[in-house]
């Protein structure tokens, strides 16, 4: 049964990312094809997941493990909480504690829940923004990837920006509307020794790629 | 599964593809001989034809409605290409579902054949109910804007390219030879060689610019190698897939390739405007669909109201 729901959504996500989206790919080589690896992009919208998960093949797909918001996922609606669970695989991550001294064992748990995912060969995708925020604008990168980068210094870091998905399906509305939209992977890059230029330098990265469009 | 054909149109068809292939081995030819020059955009716009022309063939062979979700489809790529490179504002987006909605209601009338609703719906309902959704919303700043490019995005994309498909609709009694494929198929035809035509004559004896400010590879005997070349084909062809004499092909002729260049340079003018130099990539060589379709925004309007003002006179309602 889940098996038969898992292919029915990644088939309607290559669809509409294919059909309303005309999702256009730039530098597609230089997407990883096995785990471990963190995907870091951009984010505005609901369909940048289903974006990044449709660039892979179904048979891939399993492997890769969102990190999504905990309060928004799990704690609202029984039916979406067992989706994210069980067909989106999210790796789920409280935003709501501010610091470590607050609610150190979520923190404590979120990590060991990547450093399990990463010990699987499997592929992470993180949004650093913490939120959609506001429509087609990139917010301030939040320290947690540096933390993941520095745990896990050989795993690949490869940055992602998405252009256009915030336009096609803005938070907070629910309806598509179509709209070309582009994704425009970058080099991956590894942790260099020190959190502040390491999160600079991912920004930097977003951004140069944000330029290409 | 039912395939009828007019004989005539199923030689055309076999006519193209036979063009096609003197394309390619011309270019693999030239490629072998002149192996220090480029060819990979003649290539790639060549394999670009090749999709489109056997797409469109699958189309109309398998006929009713096939060949309309087809041109639909078609005019859903457009009109997502255009509104995707033209700037629109975020508090139009339920506007837009309701353009997106109004291509289905477009051909929804075209497979009913409601000739009317099919004539007045977009200039008329979509052109009043379009601005009124726009109020709900009561942003004003860029009002103007926002309304007359969506409208026109409606008209270009969606009603221009609708009337290739009423074409098909067309009742047998006014071109008993082929029928209404046969005329759909012969304005195809005529504006691409027109297309294709005028940029050959163009590369060969291209001086005279016509409109250096809009298209600087437009010359002046670009565009009369395409008249002469449409005008010869058109006669040719007419008692082939028409029910045109002598005169409606050769008028036709030149109204097409004269029209269809008008159609280019409109498109190139949007592009020029939004500082782009294709409307996208979905067609490799040629750039987007808007590329492709430009002349037939011109031409598929008004080769469908003189064909039926002359020969479909009472036969629509």
């Amino acid at each position: 049964m889940k098996q038969i729901i898992s292919v029915i959504f990644f088939l309607t996500t290559k669809i509409i990312v294919l059909v309303l989206l005309g999702l256009r790919i730039q530098h597609r080589e230089r997407l990883p094809t096995t785990g471990p690896a963190i995907l870091v992009a951009n984010h505005n919208s609901h369909l940048d997941t289903l974006v990044l998960l449709s660039l892979f093949p179904l048979s891939k797909v399993q492997h890769l493990r969102p990190v999504a918001n905990e309060e928004y996922f799990l704690q609202q609606n029984p039916c979406l909480a067992w989706f994210a669970r069980h067909i989106l695989h999210i790796i789920p991550v409280s935003t709501e504690s501010g610091n470590c001294r607050d609610n150190c064992s979520n923190h404590r748990n979120f990590f060991k829940n990547c450093a399990d995912a990463i010990a699987e060969n499997q592929i992470l995708i993180l949004y650093p923004e913490g939120t959609r925020g506001t429509p087609e604008s990139i917010g301030e990168f939040r320290s947690g990837i540096a933390h993941l980068a520095k745990q896990h210094p050989h795993v690949p870091i490869v940055p992602i920006f998405l252009h256009g998905l915030g336009k096609a399906l803005p938070k907070g509305d629910f309806l598509i509307v179509p709209l070309l939209c582009s994704i425009f992977i970058g080099e991956a890059m590894y942790w260099n020794g020190q959190k502040q230029i390491f999160l600079q330098q991912l920004t930097e990265r977003v951004q140069a790629l944000s330029a290409e469009k | 599964m039912e395939i009828n054909l007019a004989t005539p149109v199923l030689y055309t068809l076999a006519g193209i593809f036979g063009l096609l292939t003197i394309a390619t081995l011309t270019v693999l030819g030239l490629a072998l001989s002149h192996w220090d020059t480029d060819y990979s955009e003649l290539n790639a716009r060549i394999k670009s034809w090749w999709v489109m022309v056997t797409i469109f063939s699958l189309a109309i062979l398998l006929k009713h409605p096939a060949s309309i979700i087809f041109f639909m489809f078609l005019s859903f790529i457009a009109l997502r290409e255009y509104l995707s490179v033209i700037p629109t504002r975020f508090s139009d987006r339920r506007v837009l579902l309701w353009a997106y909605l109004a291509i289905v209601l477009q051909y929804f009338w075209i497979y009913i054949g409601w000739y009317g609703m099919f004539l007045i719906f977009i200039p008329i309902y979509m052109f009043l109910l379009l601005p009124m959704r726009m109020l709900l919303t009561g942003e004003t700043e860029g009002f103007l804007n926002a309304i007359g490019t969506i409208h026109w995005g409606l008209m270009l994309n969606v009603y221009t390219i609708s009337h290739l498909s009423y074409l098909i609709m067309l009742p047998l009694s006014g071109n008993p030879i082929a029928g209404g494929t046969g005329l759909l198929v012969y304005l195809l035809l005529l504006t691409e060689i027109n297309d294709i035509s005028q940029y050959i004559f163009g590369k060969l004896f291209g001086r005279h610019k016509i409109i250096p400010k809009v298209s600087p590879n437009k010359t002046v005997e670009g565009l009369l190698g395409g008249v002469l070349t449409t005008t010869g084909l058109a006669i040719a062809l007419a008692p082939w897939l028409t029910p045109f004499d002598l005169v409606h092909a050769g008028f036709l002729g030149l109204l097409l390739s004269l029209t269809g260049f008008i159609g280019d340079v409109n498109i190139s003018a949007l592009k020029r405007d939004l500082g782009i130099k294709d409307s996208g990539n979905l067609l490799p060589g040629h750039g987007g669909i808007l590329d492709r379709i430009d002349s037939l925004t011109y031409t598929a309007p008004l080769f469908f109201h003189f064909t039926v003002y002359f020969y479909f006179q009472g036969q629509l309602l």
